[in-house]
């Protein structure tokens, strides 16, 4: 059952970003070159994603998850150093090749060597930060 | 294209529906980043139901493409700027929690401050980084 939720959610997404245009790197970039010639259609993408999930944020009050347990907690609303140079950090790599990692997943199917090479390095990224966090912690303990 | 704020839009309700999925069907929030990158440092639990996630994530679009809904990537030939952008990703959206699906979807649509502060941040450093580029090295 969980197995089932979770592919359904997964081919919802891929089906979204691939219809969408969003794991077209030229139409995400198109969105983030706001001097050039901009296209709208990543904000058409989030609002149409927001629609859905807004209305699913509303039903979960006082309700449980459909195969058990609970509904995540609100985080704490601290907007933190990590939070922020992380999005800073996450843009920039963005904005560079316009993949993000859902379509960066999205597309293996089609996305060449180009997308492989992208990922492939968004993998080693993403297992090199815990290490990279805890000497950055340590060093941040020392100063 | 004159409809692909349309096609924008219904391709936005799939991926909004996926999330609503996902959050009540297994109290999880759908952050591309956040289920990858539990898979990779070994953070993340029910490993079967991740792999389930990505065999969607990676096959309709793959049957999409079968079916003659084709698509490219259209992504850059330029192999250090690829190792270089990915890298970006991988660390920055583990460091700030959450991407464009996590904070951008998930985290907008819950009226969260730290998704609306990631959000900006990640968009404008996207604008800077794509104007800085092609107006000052033609990229």
């Amino acid at each position: 059952m969980r197995g089932l939720v979770f592919l359904l959610s997964g081919a919802l997404f891929g089906a979204g970003l691939h219809i969408s245009g969003m794991t077209d790197t030229t139409r995400v970039r198109g969105f983030l070159d706001i001097a050039g010639t901009w296209d709208p259609t990543l904000a058409f993408v989030m609002g149409g994603a927001i629609v859905p999930m807004f209305i699913a944020w509303r039903l979960t009050p006082g309700r449980a998850p459909l195969i058990g347990g609970v509904f995540p907690a609100r985080p704490d609303q601290d907007i933190t150093r990590p939070l922020v140079i992380g999005s800073i950090l996450f843009g920039v790599g963005w904005g560079l090749v316009g993949l993000c990692p859902g379509p960066a997943i999205a597309s293996l199917s089609y996305g060449g060597w180009q997308g492989g090479v992208f990922l492939v390095a968004m993998l080693a990224g993403m297992w090199a930060m815990p290490p990279l966090r805890r000497a950055l912690d340590r060093r941040g303990a020392r100063a | 294209m004159e409809i692909a704020w349309l096609w924008g839009l219904l391709g936005g309700l799939l991926i909004g529906t996926g999330g609503a999925v996902l959050l009540l069907g297994a109290g999880r929030i759908m952050g591309a980043s956040g289920i990858v990158g539990g898979l990779v440092d070994g953070s993340g639990t029910h490993r079967g139901a991740t792999l389930a996630f990505l065999a969607g994530l990676i096959g309709a679009p793959a049957l999409l493409s079968l079916a003659g809904w084709s698509a490219t990537t259209g992504a850059t030939s330029q192999i250090w700027l690829l190792i270089l952008a990915g890298l970006a990703v991988g660390v920055g959206t583990r460091f700030a929690n959450g991407c464009t699906s996590g904070h951008g979807v998930c985290g907008l649509s819950r009226l969260s401050l730290r998704g609306l502060v990631a959000t900006l941040f990640y968009i404008g450093a996207g604008v800077i980084t794509v104007t800085v580029l092609r107006i000052g090295l033609g990229l």
